[in-house]
């Protein structure tokens, strides 16, 4: 059967809010029995963004990751909950009960992505349902993904099988999949979020003036072996991008000059100017 | 008796069975008919024909024949005249015409006669239809705000949600452009802008004013204690004695003290709608009492304004180029695109919410390359990759002349576009080789004024003059925002325009845009922006009399004071009595140089404050000055009629609570703003003519602005003038009627389903691109029907608005007007920015502030209100229970400071101290702070106007001093200041060390 899905491409939110903001107007002021009780004004960002710099000026990347209830097919909540709280629909939705949940401040707790937010007025646990009350009207896609400008986020409602064959092709990925929770939300690029880049700018000089080298072979090497290749832009400028934070030891080779080794910590690491010709 | 004479005697007393027949269906009608107790006498002037109605506790009584005392009477000059007026279709010029020849009169009390008139006009709108039943009770209605049109599902009275226009299949298509062998295409609905997803939650904000309102301490009659503005509370009032107060103190004024003693003061965008909006209601009614007006300055064009403007012309477009076509010749021709202090994804290109937002994904897949230049790493940057160049703030012009000294040293510009199209080239080449001043123009004399690397700048010309590129200068692409708004605003505008005019403006694929600007939509089709004037019969300060009088005839307006006040120099008005300016003035290049001073000839200073619209603390250049321009008894008397209770609204006498537009009836378009950004739609990727339904009640005794100004005017004897016995929603239907809307939709249809999609050109049909026709060297081709004919020096149609009619590196207009100005020499030249890295203070004040249009408010609206917006980082931090406005400063700098993320600093220079949440970055270069312009809160902490603001009115900090010294603009952008962390004291802190004289006293 189809079930929904989220699918949220990192490479095109730019935190304009959209998708947070029509959650608020979605739970703040209304109620909808047996979805969801009314979300407290403030502070429960149901879908919230978290923002991500690396890099050193001028090479400076900015990410940001929208982050919500994954409704996962292996929900903690769902275990944490007494008496049928939380709910897994067919349709893959997990609904927290509005009025079973109450009290049971466990469930927020239970949530390995902090998306469950408990409200102090209602002694509730609340997340964001999917827009099930909308979707079982009728509705094709939820609100976040109907105001979303890029695109970043869409709704899919497909099958299981369908949704893997997705996944293989377009490289998607879940949020700590380590821990078993099997999420419905899923990202693209979502190593841009994470990852980190060695960056630099190639100059040369010519007939005594500083230019920037551009059309110049660079390669990144880790022990000992080319691991990536590129080619210096218009500004000299190379940028190595989606290296793992920490990985370690690695060396870059600019034309016939000296390797140069880097050591990449949790950071980016922009390395200036270099004389590529030196 | 005459035939005509009994068809108007059947006609009288068919409008009285219609008044009894409708009050019988409906309900509301009937309700409406027992709030009076009155007799109207409606007769021919010979009376020959006469009926009475006496309204009794909801009953009509009426009568042939004249009543024995009647309260009003409707007078028309004949029975053929009445027979037409009052038939069921009336030829609107007639009407007009009737009422300013005394055919059609009314005496007795006006606030009868507008009840009356608008009783009768009411009767055809009884049965109309409006909204889609969405089923489980929830009605869904349509609105448009100034960032995006709305569905607003409604149950019980409330609003439910406002989501985005999906289209359906019964609207027309959506354009596709072919390029790069793929068609591309936009999405199917209309996109949303931040500021107005937000607005549920400020329509329903607890800081809306429910009721009128007097300070507690002013006694029109008694002490006013004018000086306790904004710390004296308030108490709840009714209506009548509000409106009451408010027409005596009018007549007080223009009594004791003469013309242009009223000064009325609106701010930018609050609400939306054809109608009920500013340059229409609002308009009516300022001039209907004859006011000193606040002469905006053109707050997000400065640079291309006064700057631009001369070396091209465009004047009716605030010195910004044409923009037709763009879209299309980008997707199809261009190679690389420089977005030069351009942030469309920040700003929303003003009024299209993110509509511009899916075109510019489509760079990327075509292979498109993008630069970047800008102080801060911008969300377009961010969003888009490419390169980031970020020239220290108000530098940007000796970047561009470095890129044209570049482009003529390596002999890389359009030498023939230059030789038939420019005149004066050898002038700016001789200043860029150094000719004039010994200095040559180069990558490296450039770098030390903007650190930027002179390679880097050396690449970006090389590259720039090799490829096909497009100019996105400024979020709209051909200005608006970002560098226009600095010191050096008008240089690096008229650099930017010299830079384009080098590369063979015209070309295809060399041209001003960013995607933003000109979709393929149909421009043809007629439906009026809101600078069009709507209902204001305002024939000399609004578009009006281009095309809306003819469309929509309607009782013309004329302001009687000519006095006008810089918007920038309120307080010095006020305070000090005098002041002036060069006035915004479009139509001419010439416009700008008259010189305008305060008070003028024979006219009164300011002795009353009529505020209308939003909060603007925030939205104006050292703002406390503003503040402290309340707290004095040189002004007497303030009404504010606003939504919300913000701002200057804790500043008044008397509060006049309006509604939302949500609240009551409009009509707009999508984007439609007419007048100085004609055909601004091509912004969006459809047109979209909206209904502005009015989906709830107004809240508490909130009542639309129309209404407002209608009760007051009725005050004066001026309501019928004002509404012309026509209610809001009969307005409405007069400007669908004037419009082309009827040769597609019947009124029934568009009023029931809120909305019409115009369809777009056919392919072979539309526009072509702007300043083809300039490069080849034909007739003007473009639908813009500017400069005015007089402005041609050549044929009509002929060249550009210039004298010589050729782009003019060399401005004869500014040798005309002052050829030895040396802030705005004939031709562009360099002087470094007058509060910047070079001035006296810098060693005071070591932090470059910027301050761009902001990102989740529009200007001060949906800020504050205890909105949703709150809730999102970028816009404010949540700390200690309190939402401060954030400001962002980089690494380097924070941690010289101690400052954390999100540690509360103050901001502060001899001007103010506010404190904000600092957001610690990479995205900004050492020395250069950032923060949104425009909060809706101001929240002293002790007196206001002397005390560190928490609120976050960041433009407390920024100068009052003009651009130039003969131009009135703001130069917001350049702004020295300190941060450190807050010490908590409300006392506001200036740096050690003497206090420089800055300000400069036009």
């Amino acid at each position: 059967m189809k079930k929904w899905n989220l699918v949220i491409d990192v490479a095109k939110c730019f935190n304009c809010n959209g998708c947070a903001l029509s959650c608020h107007d979605e739970y703040y002021g209304n109620e909808f029995p047996g979805y969801a009780a009314e979300m407290q004004k403030h502070g429960q960002r149901w879908i919230d963004i978290r923002a991500r710099e690396t890099g050193q000026k001028p090479m400076v990347e900015v990410s940001y990751l929208p982050v919500m209830c994954n409704h996962c097919d292996n929900p903690p909540c769902l275990k944490a909950a007494k008496d049928g709280a939380v709910v897994k629909r067919d349709d893959g939705i997990v609904i927290i009960h509005p009025e079973k949940a109450r009290g049971q401040r466990q469930i927020v707790e239970a949530c390995p992505y902090q998306a469950v937010f408990w409200n102090e007025e209602k002694q509730l646990p609340q997340a964001w349902p999917f827009d099930a009350h909308l979707l079982d009207q009728g509705w094709t896609k939820t609100r976040g993904s109907q105001m979303c400008p890029t695109q970043a986020m869409r709704t899919l409602h497909v099958t299981d099988a369908e949704m893997q064959q997705l996944v293989e092709r377009d490289g998607l990925e879940v949020l700590s999949p380590e821990l078993g929770t099997r999420p419905r939300v899923y990202y693209r690029n979502l190593v841009r979020f994470f990852s980190v880049f060695i960056g630099g700018a190639l100059t040369k000089t010519v007939k005594g003036v500083e230019e920037c080298a551009d059309g110049v072979h660079v390669k990144l090497l880790q022990q000992g072996s080319v691991v990536a290749e590129q080619t210096s832009d218009t500004f000299g400028e190379f940028r190595f991008s989606n290296l793992k934070p920490g990985s370690g030891a690695y060396q870059l080779q600019i034309l016939d000059r000296p390797r140069l080794d880097v050591h990449l910590k949790e950071q980016s690491i922009y390395l200036g100017a270099i004389e590529a010709s030196a | 008796m005459r035939s005509a004479d009994v068809k108007f005697t059947v006609v009288l007393w068919g409008l009285l069975q219609a008044v009894r027949f409708m009050a019988r269906r409906h309900p509301k009608f009937a309700k409406h008919l027992a709030e009076k107790n009155f007799t109207a006498q409606m007769r021919t002037k010979d009376n020959a024909v006469a009926r009475y109605f006496t309204f009794e506790n909801g009953k009509v009584i009426s009568g042939r024949g004249l009543h024995k005392a009647p309260d009003i009477k409707v007078t028309v000059a004949s029975a053929e005249l009445g027979l037409r007026l009052f038939s069921l279709h009336v030829d609107e010029i007639e009407r007009v015409e009737a009422i300013k020849g005394f055919q059609l009169q009314a005496d007795g009390p006006d606030d009868l006669v507008v009840w009356f008139t608008q009783t009768l006009n009411m009767i055809p709108t009884l049965h109309w239809e409006y909204g889609t039943d969405l089923g489980n009770g929830v009605t869904r209605y349509v609105t448009n705000t100034n960032g995006g049109p709305a569905f607003v599902h409604v149950k019980d009275g409330k609003v439910v949600r406002l989501t985005p226009i999906e289209f359906d299949d019964t609207d027309a298509p959506t354009w596709s452009i072919e390029a790069r062998g793929k068609r591309w295409t936009p999405p199917r609905q209309t996109s949303m802008a931040s500021h107005t997803v937000c607005q549920k939650s400020t329509i329903y904000s607890p800081d809306r004013l429910l009721y009128p309102m007097k300070r507690v301490d002013f006694d029109p009659n008694g002490e006013r204690n004018c000086e306790n503005r904004g710390i004296s509370g308030y108490v709840r009032i009714s209506w009548d004695e509000a409106l009451d107060i408010v027409a005596s103190e009018i007549k007080r004024v223009k009594r004791d003290y003469g013309q242009g003693a009223i000064m009325c003061n609106h701010g930018s965008h609050h609400t939306w709608g054809n109608i009920g909006y500013y340059i229409s209601a609002a308009y009516k009614f300022f001039n209907a009492i004859g006011t000193t007006k606040v002469m905006h300055n053109p707050d997000s064009w400065e640079g291309w304004y006064w700057g631009a403007m001369h070396h091209y012309g465009y004047s009716m477009r605030l010195g910004q180029v044409e923009t037709y076509g763009l879209v299309e010749d980008l997707m199809k021709e261009a190679e690389m695109v420089v977005f030069w202090s351009a942030d469309p994804e920040t700003t929303s290109g003003s009024y299209s919410a993110h509509e511009g937002t899916p075109r510019r994904q489509w760079l990327k897949e075509m292979g498109i390359e993008v630069v970047h230049i800008d102080p801060y790493l911008n969300h377009t940057a961010a969003l888009l990759g490419g390169k980031w160049i970020a020239p220290k703030p108000a530098t940007d012009a000796a970047m561009g002349m470095a890129i044209a000294y570049v482009w003529i040293t390596d002999d890389t510009y359009d030498k023939k576009f230059v030789a038939d199209r420019c005149l004066g080239f050898e002038k700016w080449r001789d200043y860029l080789l150094g000719e004039e001043d010994g200095i040559a123009k180069t990558p490296e004399w450039q770098e030390s004024e903007t650190g930027v690397p002179a390679r880097e700048v050396r690449a970006l010309a090389r590259r720039w003059a090799s490829r096909k590129t497009y100019l996105g200068a400024g979020s709209w692409g051909n200005g608006h925002g970002g560098a226009c708004r600095s010191a050096t605003g008008i240089q690096w505008a008229r650099t930017m325009a010299c830079l384009m005019a080098m590369q063979g403006v015209g070309k295809p694929g060399v041209n001003y845009g960013l995607l933003q600007w000109g979709t393929p939509i149909d421009l043809g089709f007629s439906f009026p922006g809101y600078a069009d004037g709507g209902m204001s019969g305002d024939l000399t300060s609004t578009a009006l009399g281009v095309s809306l009088y003819l469309r929509m005839p309607q009782l013309p307006s004329f302001n009687t004071s000519s006095q006008k006040v810089p918007r920038l120099q309120i307080p010095e008005a006020i305070l000090e009595g005098k002041a002036e300016g060069y006035p915004w003035d479009g139509q001419t290049i010439e416009g700008q140089f008259q010189k305008f001073s305060y008070p003028k000839a024979g006219h009164s200073t300011i002795q009353m404050l009529y505020k209308y619209g939003g909060a603007s603390f925030g939205t104006m250049n050292d703002s406390n000055r503003y503040v402290k321009s309340y707290r004095t008894d040189k002004l007497p008397f303030v009404v504010n009629q606003s939504i919300w209770f913000e701002g200057e609204a804790k500043y008044a006498d008397i509060l006049l609570p309006a509604c939302t537009n949500y609240e009551r009836y409009d009509i707009s378009e999508f984007g439609g703003t007419g007048g100085y950004a004609l055909h601004g739609q091509t912004q969006m990727n459809h047109r979209v003519v909206l209904m502005q339904h009015k989906c709830i009640e107004p809240l508490g005794e909130s009542k639309s602005d129309f209404q407002i100004f209608t009760e007051l005017g009725s005050r004066l004897g001026l309501g019928t003038y004002f509404c012309e016995g026509m209610t809001e929603l009969n307005w409405v239907k007069k400007m669908f009627d004037a419009s082309d809307l009827p040769k597609h939709i019947s009124w029934k249809k568009f009023l029931k389903k809120g909305y019409f999609v115009v369809p777009p050109s056919p392919e072979d049909q539309r526009d072509p691109p702007s300043n083809r026709w300039f490069y080849e060297g034909r007739k003007k081709d473009v639908p813009e029907p500017h400069p005015l004919p007089g402005d041609y020096s050549e044929n009509y149609l002929e060249g550009l608005q210039t004298q010589s009619g050729k782009f003019e590196f060399e401005c004869s207009s500014l040798k005309h007007f002052d050829a030895n100005d040396p802030e705005r020499p004939p031709i562009v030249k360099y002087l470094p920015s007058w509060e910047g890295a070079q001035s006296e203070d810098f060693k005071r004040y070591p932090l470059q502030l910027i301050s761009p249009h902001s990102r989740f408010s529009y200007h001060t609206m949906n800020d504050g209100k205890d909105s949703s917006t709150n809730d999102i980082r970028e816009h404010r931090v949540l700390i200690d229970g309190y939402y401060y406005w954030t400001l962002r400063i980089s690494a380097q700098d924070a941690l010289a400071r101690g400052i954390n993320m999100h540690d509360l600093v103050l901001a502060y220079n001899d001007r103010a101290s506010v404190v904000c949440a600092a957001e610690v970055t990479g995205r900004l270069p050492d020395g250069v702070v950032h923060s949104y312009s425009a909060s809706g809160v101001y929240d002293p902490m002790g007196e206001p106007g002397h005390s560190v603001d928490r609120g976050g009115c960041i433009n407390q900090l920024t100068p009052k001093r003009s651009i130039a010294k003969k131009v009135t603009g703001t130069a917001c952008n350049s702004c020295l200041i300190q941060v450190e962390l807050w010490d908590g004291s409300a006392v506001l802190k200036t740096a050690p060390g003497k206090r420089e004289e800055q300000e400069v006293a036009l």
